[in-house]
């Protein structure tokens, strides 16, 4: 069951040994339920931040996230994440199959459901046959897509990925971006996805959020009318793509360019 | 097949030459102190088939038992200071005092609160093998993979099964490394326990003879604590290689730039 | 005890680090609260005061003792059974383990009989011990060496295998002298190995000594506390117990404090040690 989220006037201030540092400022955004939306900005706008505190990881200063009609206070039932680190996401002293499974186990799936889960999931993002292997057995494409398996298996109401393929090669990034395109179509969760490539935004999302250097809000919220369809080649060739590529690049730039040195920094 | 044997020549070679070159130098040995290694080894047989029951399996079961309960022990009171940072510094100071006392010191005061007896011994046991398990699982919690812990807490993973899950299987690389150093000081431990204030085991039997000045069975009790450490050092080695497989192999992968 | 770790561990949760003032108050708060508990428990009856004295009485028997020219001498005594074995101890293991390490086949050849040693306790030297030397310095030192070699050596060998590959490729092509290596390269790697190496060894002879002086009768604390022990001077036998552990911690903190001072010389050329 699917939910939609909404992220009002959202405010992360972290007080670090004396300084003061604004994330985040004010920031609110909506998608519907079963939506795919991408954000992007500038290096240190607190994207992370954003992410976790949706993720319900850290409390925000001031603001509230809504997934459904329900507050987040706390990772809510129902939500699962897709880290950078895939290194350190996974259990290695599970095998693949464990580890896809272990959200499942702890929330009391029967075995028969369990199974069928699991199998499908690993199945969906093609490592059916290395089930037995340990994550750090594989490669770091691998990896991730175990991180994904477990993520479907789970059956989420929304999945957070938080720039899930900076840390791969291009090559096996573009087949993971197909990957998470094929699994949303296929399940129509709702699914927020954070990344610092622009091109990777564009190609992905149905909206795109462009976030302001910090303190961070929504500079602007860029609707993709590309195909629904998407493909390496053909899209990323097209001119729409290319104008909307354009955009994005040119309000990041701005926005880097506005954030000054000490931005972000509010004195006592 | 004879590479494995090739490596195991290799390593007994040394150890083989040792024994005989032992065997040879003091096998004109007139020493009193220092028998011919011949003397030795044939008193091991008359020496200890009348004592293996009545001294030396005593001995290994209460070394096992300590042991088990140092272990189960520092792993209890590990765990919730490695997680508890007010707690842990709190402790911090006292704790490091306490362990700081050589624990062969405490054996007077064990004499005093319990008297000769099994439980002193155990209690001294467990008294100085739970400071290297404690200490390394204080450590191994506290370092558990803040990405993990975040992946738990998304799934919804908490309390008890996060525990078990999480907290203990990650930490169990540091609780092993602990655990081989507390074997080594529980064995340590058993013997100063029985050759201080005892009338019955190894370490006993060993100070007896010394006492007694038979001087080859005093040697042969030697060589058997040796054979003993060293058998359990190996047994050890094994039990670490199967529950630390997945850790071995992941470094390996690591080194490897996996 | 535990390895050193590099700069980047990290901790679950996020959890922040204490500042320092919060640690030595809930620090000292420990303390005072353990001190009250082995306080109380003797004067509630728990424990009869006549085997487990309270704190009070434990620091009364310690200002006594303080006070009495046998008390230093027996220190002293112990110091220098403690410093002279674990001199002889960290010559012998650095210099066993320069040799051991910088061959590979040596290496090879002495692995199994170093982990058939290393697994035989020290303690089961007493008795030869008692033989040979009796209730002298000797029998101390005999014990003492033997343990703390142990640990010395094994770190001096990983220190020498540890010398970065690339470094050493570098120091060939320039051609350096043999002995110009050995400044230059072995000695810069291996020697943070040799100062954990050798703190880890201060810990262990200290226990040892303090073993050796108990069980043989060696002049030193060890052999105080038996002498309290024998004539039933209880709270003189706590308060002995209690300086040792102060003794105990004085090392463990100092060398700590030494090994950390070394490391901080040469942070580039000490690899992460394995968590």
């Amino acid at each position: 069951m699917t939910r939609s989220l909404e992220v009002r006037r959202l405010r992360k201030i972290y007080d670090g040994h004396g300084r003061i540092v604004e994330a985040i400022g004010d920031l609110s955004f909506a998608c519907a339920a079963g939506e795919l939306v991408c954000i992007v900005g500038p290096s240190g706008a607190g994207k992370t931040t954003l992410l976790k505190c949706v993720a319900g990881l850290i409390a925000p200063t001031t603001g509230e996230v809504v997934l459904g009609d329900a507050r987040v206070a706390g990772p809510p039932p129902g939500m699962a994440v897709v880290f950078q680190d895939y290194g350190r996401s996974l259990f290695p002293w599970l095998t693949v199959w464990r580890n896809v499974a272990l959200p499942l186990e702890n929330r009391g799936a029967p075995r028969g459901e369990l199974h069928r889960l699991v199998d499908d999931a690993l199945a969906e993002v093609g490592l059916a046959d290395v089930h037995t292997a340990y994550p750090w057995q594989l490669s770091g494409g691998m990896q991730q897509r175990v991180a994904i398996a477990r993520a479907i298996a789970y059956r989420p109401a929304i999945l957070l990925m938080d720039e899930p393929f900076a840390a791969v090669d291009a090559q096996t990034r573009a087949d993971l971006e197909d990957l998470t395109l094929r699994v949303w179509r296929r399940h129509g969760i709702t699914l927020l996805f954070v990344t610092h490539d622009i091109d990777e935004a564009v190609y992905m999302a149905q909206r795109v959020l462009i976030l302001s250097a910090s303190p961070t809000h929504v500079i602007e919220d860029l609707a993709i009318d590309l195909a629904a369809e998407r493909d390496q080649l053909a899209t990323r060739s097209s001119p729409r793509f290319a104008e909307l590529r354009g955009r994005v690049y040119e309000q990041i730039q701005r926005a880097k360019r506005a954030g000054a040195p000490a931005a972000g920094e509010v004195r006592p | 097949m004879t590479r494995a044997l090739r490596g195991l020549a290799r390593a007994l070679a040394l150890p083989v030459a040792l024994f005989a070159l032992w065997w040879l130098v003091s096998a004109g040995s007139k020493s009193f102190y220092m028998p011919p290694l011949r003397a030795i080894l044939g008193a091991f047989g008359p020496t200890w088939s009348e004592r293996w029951t009545s001294d030396v399996l005593p001995s290994i079961g209460r070394l096992l038992i300590g042991y088990a309960g140092a272990v189960l022990a520092g792993v209890a009171l590990g765990v919730p200071l490695g997680g508890r940072p007010r707690l842990r510094a709190a402790l911090e100071p006292a704790l490091e005092l306490f362990r700081a006392i050589p624990p062969p010191a405490l054996v007077p005061v064990f004499l005093l609160l319990f008297g000769i007896g099994t439980p002193m011994k155990l209690l001294v046991i467990v008294s100085g093998a739970v400071w290297p398990v404690l200490l390394n699982t204080i450590e191994g919690v506290r370092a558990v993979d803040e990405v993990l812990a975040d992946t738990c807490r998304c799934y919804g993973i908490t309390g008890l099964a996060r525990l078990r899950v999480l907290v203990l299987r990650g930490a169990s690389p540091q609780i092993v490394t602990g655990m081989r150093q507390a074997l080594s000081i529980a064995i340590i431990l058993m013997v100063i326990s029985e050759m201080f204030a005892s009338s019955s085991g190894l370490g006993y039997a060993i100070v007896d003879f010394q006492r007694a000045f038979s001087i080859p069975q005093m040697w042969s009790g030697i060589l058997l604590l040796g054979a003993i450490g060293v058998v359990l050092s190996l047994g050890f080695g094994v039990f670490e290689a199967r529950a630390l497989r997945w850790y071995h192999g992941q470094r390996t992968a690591h080194r490897e730039g996996g | 005890m535990t390895r050193a770790r590099h700069a980047g561990r990290r901790r679950a949760g996020g959890t922040p680090t204490l500042r320092w003032t919060a640690r030595l108050g809930l620090g000292a708060l420990g303390v005072a609260g353990v001190a009250l508990v082995f306080e109380l428990i003797p004067r509630a009856g728990v424990v009869s005061p006549r085997y487990l004295p309270p704190t009070s009485a434990m620091l009364g028997a310690l200002g006594r003792e303080a006070a009495t020219a046998a008390f230093w001498r027996a220190l002293l005594d112990t110091a220098l059974g403690w410093a002279l074995g674990l001199a002889i101890a960290v010559a012998a293991g650095a210099v066993a383990g320069v040799v051991i390490g910088s061959r590979r086949g040596l290496r090879a050849s002495t692995a199994s009989t170093i982990e058939f040693l290393r697994p035989i306790p020290s303690v089961a030297l007493i008795p030869v011990a008692i033989l040979l030397y009796g209730a002298q310095l000797r029998s101390t030192l005999l014990l003492v060496v033997y343990a703390s070699f142990w640990p010395v050596l094994l770190q001096v060998i990983h220190g020498v295998t540890d010398v970065d590959p690339v470094a050493r490729d570098t120091a060939l092509s320039y051609r350096l002298s043999r002995w110009a290596m050995i400044r230059h390269l072995i000695v810069p790697t291996a020697l943070p190995y040799l100062m954990t190496g050798v703190r880890l060894s201060a810990a262990v002879a200290l226990i040892l000594a303090i073993t050796a002086e108990l069980v043989i009768g060696s002049p030193g604390l060890g052999h105080e506390i038996e002498v309290a022990r024998a004539s039933s001077a209880v709270p003189v036998l706590y308060a002995l117990i209690l300086v040792v552990g102060l003794l105990g911690v004085a090392v463990n903190v100092g060398f700590r404090a030494l090994e950390r001072r070394v490391l901080a010389w040469h942070p580039s050329v000490r690899r992460e040690v394995a968590a």
